[in-house]
């Protein structure tokens, strides 16, 4: 039975000056599914995200979003209205409080009015428990704190998709636990979403699939007990252990 | 234009190497009057931080040509009577003084702390710990801004014209009164401005490179 | 006559000198903003042929001191038959190489906050227009104040070049009844005091502004402008 993919990947190549960083990837992602990348630092995963929504323009390869071709589309504005995506950064606007943050994507972009846009906002701020941090700046919360509000900013928008680019690396460990609970409901609730990250103990227990990544190509991909336990390659059995090694298996 | 520089060369020449001395002289006697300064508004106690900072406040606060004037034409009254070139260094030392001193402290400030500190744990006197390692270190931070300094002077050197100092504003404006071509003479008198400056931004550059530590 | 008698007696035309000071500084700042703010555009998001152009601009500005440019506009404009006011030709020679310092200040302001901003903003589906204008400017704008409002103590501070080609602004005032009265020091520590009120009300703007715009963790607290 056919399924109409979500997001299909196809053939993507990516160099940055002489070096090719992806050498022909291809993978989809139907409705529902949360699948995760991961690989050794440096291999073009958070490459395949910004190629996705163009922030990187792919040098080759085809990306569709259901049954539109997004790789060359003049809309791409618009595509991005429809794919979320959360930084490793943050990406935070500094002069807008954390629900003014959420707000101006629906009211410039979107063009929504301001006290629906706002109702929405607050509604999102509550989804990742950050409600009563409507009105800080970003300079007053945590790094936690800050990539929640990036979370409910993406959510906002009401996208099809959520793209994570290695959304918990830049925060202290006892931080991650607050972003990675968010995104588990998220994906409980039926949320697309494509994850680049180091977090095992979230790939093995949250991922519909886990996609292996080194050296620009796709190692392996799988159900992650599968890969975790019995991989096909030896190179994916090293590097899972070796990871779940550093950052531990299960979350708090 | 090209005839007036052929023609005129050597007073522009000799216009030339006034304004860069004047501007040397005021340049390095700006940093040690600075350096001083610095440190009185750092180390110094409540009265004498409180001084260096009016002082550093108000010559920062007035043009330079109001400075310029109550040297050369202000204290004759008080029987100081100096040549044109003597107050222009003069007042020149004093402002580049009082803006080097800002930019030493902040340089020295960055410094300071904790630099100080392991200066002490071996020994050193609070003063030796400044003079060995706190403004060394300082010294080459600044240098950034001191070469900012520098071209700043050779421009608002210009302004010894005003009070008939030799330098190349008022050979310039002498050559004029003569050909009564004014403004090719100030043309010209721009264009050696403009080439100087370039020398000394690439001259500075270079020297930047070499001297920065990583 | 007493000092204070002869600072009181010269108040008047100085203050009317102090008139035409502010105004030069306004009008001067006003030709920097106008002309800096498209520059610092062009350094910024313009193509190689606009940046060569600026680039040019900038090092003239940067390295004719501004007494030879004021002569040379007030020597200048008439031989290419334009009659104007010494204050015009001022406010044009000052204004002039405002802007190009400003342009400096304009474009390490947006250059400071453009990178990842920009990234968030498209990422939401702004257009680089609407990312400029919401996201980009509201920030740089806090980042530009300090260094601006530096700017303008250097310019206040500039007008008093004016008084070399014939603009009766403070010093000049200052001059004529100093010609008259035979006091200089009084009356040139009378001018030096004014100046330096203005500047402080200038910098004292700073503070006001800051405390009115103020965004938690946005703004460089103190600022030098560049001489190159």
């Amino acid at each position: 039975m056919p399924t109409k993919h979500l997001l299909k990947i196809e053939d993507l190549h990516h160099s940055f000056g002489e070096e090719e960083v992806l050498k022909g990837i291809s993978f989809s992602l139907d409705k529902g599914e949360t699948k995760v990348i991961v690989g050794p630092s440096g291999t073009g995963k958070s490459t395949i995200l910004n190629n996705i929504i163009r922030l990187v323009p792919p040098k080759k390869g085809k990306i569709y979003l259901e049954d539109t071709e997004i790789t060359t589309t003049k809309k791409i504005n618009q595509i991005r209205q429809q794919i979320g995506f959360v930084f490793q950064d943050f990406g935070l606007f500094n002069h807008l409080t954390a629900k003014g943050n959420v707000m101006i994507g629906l009211t410039k972009v979107k063009k929504m009015n301001k006290k629906e846009a706002e109702d929405l906002a607050m509604l999102e701020l509550e989804r990742v428990g950050l409600k009563e941090y409507a009105d800080s700046y970003p300079s007053q919360l945590s790094g936690g704190q800050k990539q929640r509000v990036g979370i409910a900013r993406a959510l906002a928008m009401q996208p099809k998709l959520i793209l994570f680019d290695e959304p918990t690396s830049s925060l202290d460990p006892e931080l991650t636990g607050e972003v990675l609970k968010v995104m588990r409901n998220l994906a409980e609730e039926g949320m697309t979403m494509l994850v680049v990250t180091h977090e095992m103990g979230f790939a093995r227990s949250v991922a519909d699939e886990l996609i292996f990544m080194e050296a620009g190509n796709i190692v392996e991909q799988g159900n992650p007990e599968k890969l975790f336990t019995d991989p096909d390659h030896k190179r994916t059995k090293e590097f899972l252990f070796q990871l779940t090694d550093l950052y531990g298996e299960g979350e708090n | 234009m090209l005839d007036i520089l052929l023609e005129y060369y050597p007073l522009f020449l000799r216009g030339l190497g006034v304004t860069v001395f004047v501007t040397v002289i005021s340049c390095f006697s700006g940093t040690v009057l600075g350096t001083f300064l610095a440190l009185g508004k750092i180390y110094g106690n409540k009265l004498v931080s409180g001084l260096v900072r009016s002082f550093i406040s108000i010559i920062r606060g007035t043009p330079l040509l109001v400075q310029l004037f109550i040297i050369y034409y202000g204290l004759p009254a008080y029987g100081i009577r100096l040549t044109p070139i003597t107050a222009a260094v003069i007042s020149f030392i004093i402002n580049s003084g009082a803006y080097q001193a800002e930019y030493l402290r902040g340089s020295i400030q960055s410094i300071s702390g904790s630099q100080l500190k392991a200066a002490q744990s071996i020994g050193m006197t609070k003063w030796q710990g400044i003079r060995h390692i706190v403004l060394p270190q300082a010294l080459r931070r600044v240098i950034p801004s001191w070469t900012n300094e520098f071209i700043y002077m050779i421009k608002y050197s210009s302004l010894a014209y005003v009070i008939g100092a030799r330098e190349l504003m008022t050979e310039g404006k002498l050559i004029a009164s003569r050909n009564y071509q004014f403004f090719n003479v100030y043309l010209v008198v721009a264009l050696i401005y403009l080439i100087v400056i370039i020398a000394f931004v690439y001259l500075f550059n270079r020297i930047e490179k070499k001297v920065t530590i990583p | 006559m007493t000092n204070l008698e002869l600072i009181t007696e010269a108040l008047p035309y100085l203050l009317e000198g102090t008139l035409v000071t502010i105004q030069l500084t306004f009008w001067s700042l006003l030709i920097g903003v106008v002309v800096g703010l498209p520059i610092a555009f062009a350094q910024v998001y313009g193509g190689k042929i606009l940046q060569g152009i600026v680039a040019v601009y900038e090092r003239l500005a940067r390295s004719i001191p501004l007494l030879v440019m004021l002569l040379l506009i007030n020597y200048g404009l008439p031989r290419l038959g334009l009659r104007i006011p010494i204050f015009r030709a001022a406010v044009i020679g000052i204004g002039l190489r405002s802007a190009a310092y400003q342009s400096q200040i304009y474009r390490g302001a947006i250059q400071s906050v453009a990178g990842s901003q920009m990234k968030a903003a498209r990422s939401l589906g702004m257009s680089k227009l609407k990312a400029f204008f919401y996201i980009i400017a509201p920030q740089a704008i806090r980042i530009a104040i300090p260094p601006v409002t530096n700017e303008s103590a250097i310019v206040l501070k500039d007008t008093s070049l004016a008084f070399t080609i014939g603009v009766v602004e403070l010093l000049r005032q200052g001059e004529y009844f100093i010609a008259t009265s035979n006091e200089p020091m009084v009356i040139y520590l009378t001018i030096a005091a004014i100046y330096f009120i203005l500047t402080t009300a200038v910098n004292g703007m700073l503070s006001l502004f800051e405390k009115k715009y103020q965004i938690p963790g946005i703004g460089i607290k103190g600022g030098h402008s560049d001489a190159y």
